[in-house]
């Protein structure tokens, strides 16, 4: 018994020293300075961050690590509010997928992080303004745009190899930066397809998601007509069979 | 206050439903005479009946009102859901315990026998008097086989009368690709990652046609993997294939498009219907789910202003794959 432990126990200790090494090597590595134009104090904060928690997935140089993590040259600053303030990132196992969490990091320093990760090019943060939208406008739009993956009702759902997340209580710019920069597996939906406009009314509707005018009764989640026909016909029948088991029994 | 309203409403219901102690000689056997009669009134019951009925009376004429006054789709509900159930209740309960309940067995009267041979003789002529009753029974057999066709036959309706429609597209070299407010693209203004609806220019039947609607993505230039002869059909890396599922027909309406494909999946379309999933790098070949047959694609051009025009027709047979549909050349 001891003996067939000795080989996997052995090759896990080289594993964790060759690691250890590896790690070592990678803290000794600095990331380039932001490109000029950004907040220097800001973009340094960022930049000793940067070092702490996303180089050794994203690279010293930002170019991404093979396996590990894409490149951030010309990310933007979009994507880096939008992962790193919905707390998708930092990610601890680099094939995971992100999911939406409390985030890592106070404002004061995802600010830094954006500031110093932006100075690199890329499309800047949306200005989104749920306030100007208009609701119905929205609720055409995302039935044709959003609705297929992140359902009518914006209750999210799974797709081919991704959660989709629910976006009821997603702050506008966080829809907005979504929108243009199609975090995970989402596609892009640049300026062509949906214009500034549109993103206010699709974040108008999407706030709207969170607390629908419901009706009354139960909503069921607000998953739509089908489960709402699944739950009253399972609870009516078995209730009407009840009933008639009852009145079907002989008077004694 | 409430508690007790409660429980003095379930003790009444308990009352009412428990049957009244059987009183009268009958009751004393009951169980050597097979037949029961019990017409013993029940006061209680008869009210509880009457009061059930008058009060689901009233609930549905306050539907009635409340449609016209105050039509609060819960209060509308509410009133007839309640309505009926009282209905209900009050017939359930008359059943039970106002109409009375008998059992009774009814015997024969003995036949005698000269009777029984009269009726056994009559029985048997009924069959005699059919002279042709093979012509009869090949008759019915025609009628029978008669029917069956006419069941049958409308069956084949029920199979694709596309009339070429999958081999018919309006594209051809040099139009124009235009979104669904009949505006040009301009091949620039696609971001890679982005996916596009598209139709072609000046076509009023475009949303009609199978072999019209087109779904415009773009992705990196040098991550494509086409077939040597469709090098040139995607300039920029941008792409257009066929909207129509190859599996069932529906619009494929899902465009994938990874942050970083090393740690997720390559870029797709994906049918929302049943997720049949086509890479568009290796020319929409499909890769997960029921389709078996590539999206037809279009070759595409940019024109000296940078706008989007096609290159020639689609690649194949638009549309779900019946058994005559001719295969793409990148098809599987």
């Amino acid at each position: 018994m001891r003996r067939r432990l000795r080989a996997p126990a052995l090759v896990l200790a080289a594993v964790c020293g060759g690691l250890a090494l590896w790690s070592a090597a990678a803290g000794g590595q600095q990331p380039p300075p932001a490109r000029p134009g950004a907040d220097p104090a800001l973009a340094e904060r960022g930049r000793a961050l940067y070092a702490r928690s996303c180089l050794i997935c994203h690279g010293a140089d930002l170019r991404g690590v093979r396996g590990r993590g894409p490149s951030l040259i010309g990310t933007g600053a979009a994507a880096v509010d939008f992962y790193v303030s919905t707390g998708r990132m930092p990610l601890s196992d680099p094939t995971a997928e992100p999911e939406r969490a409390d985030p890592e990091y106070p404002r004061r320093d995802i600010d830094a992080l954006v500031t110093y990760v932006g100075s690199f090019g890329g499309p800047p943060i949306p200005r989104v303004d749920a306030a100007a939208g208009d609701v119905a406008r929205g609720k055409a739009s995302f039935t044709e745009n959003c609705a297929g993956c992140h359902q009518v009702m914006g209750r999210g759902g799974i797709v081919v190899g991704a959660q989709v997340p629910a976006i009821g209580d997603v702050r506008a710019v966080q829809i907005g930066e979504a929108v243009r920069t199609g975090p995970y597996l989402m596609p892009v939906f640049d300026e062509r397809r949906l214009p500034a406009a549109e993103v206010n009314d699709i974040a108008a509707y999407a706030r709207f998601t969170a607390n629908p005018d419901d009706r009354g009764g139960w909503g069921i989640g607000n998953l739509g007509p089908v489960p709402e026909g699944l739950v009253t016909w399972l609870l009516a029948a078995v209730a009407l069979l009840g009933i008639v088991r009852l009145l079907g029994e002989r008077a004694r | 206050m409430r508690a007790g309203r409660l429980a003095f409403l379930a003790g009444a219901v308990r009352g009412l439903l428990r049957p009244a102690p059987p009183t009268g000689a009958a009751r004393a056997e009951e169980h050597s005479d097979p037949r029961e009669y019990d017409a013993t009134p029940h006061p209680r019951a008869e009210l509880a009946v009457a009061a059930l009925l008058a009060l689901g009376g009233l609930l549905c004429l306050a539907f009635a009102v409340l449609l016209v006054a105050h039509p609060n789709t819960q209060l509308l509900g509410a009133a007839l859901a309640a309505g009926l159930a009282c209905v209900g209740a009050a017939l359930g309960l008359a059943s039970k315990r106002v109409v009375p309940q008998e059992v009774h067995v009814e015997e024969r009267e003995p036949v005698p026998p000269e009777v029984d041979a009269a009726l056994a003789a009559e029985a048997r002529a009924g069959g005699e008097g059919i002279s042709r009753r093979r012509v009869l029974a090949g008759a019915a057999g025609l009628a029978g086989c008669g029917l069956l066709g006419a069941l049958a036959v409308p069956i084949t309706a029920l199979g694709p009368n596309l009339d070429g429609a999958p081999d018919r597209t309006p594209w051809r070299r040099g139009r124009h690709l235009v979104d669904p407010d009949g505006e040009r693209l301009r091949a620039a203004d696609i971001q890679i990652g982005s996916f596009h609806n598209v139709l072609p220019e000046g076509d009023a039947r475009a949303l009609e046609e199978l072999g019209a609607p087109v779904v415009l993505v773009r992705v990196a230039p040098d991550s494509l993997d086409l077939p040597p002869e469709r090098r040139t059909w995607a300039p920029q890396g941008i792409l257009a294939f066929s909207q129509i599922c190859t599996h069932a027909g529906c619009a494929v309406t899902l465009f994938r498009y990874p942050a970083s494909e090393a740690t997720s999946k390559p870029p797709a379309l994906v049918c929302p219907c049943h997720y049949s999933t086509f890479d568009v790098r290796r020319a929409a070949k499909p890769v997960f789910g029921p389709a078996v047959r590539a999206l037809p694609q279009l070759p595409l051009a940019v024109d000296a202003d940078g706008f989007l025009v096609a290159d020639g027709p689609l690649s194949g047979s638009v549309g779900p794959s019946w058994l005559d549909v001719r295969q793409s050349e990148g098809g599987r």
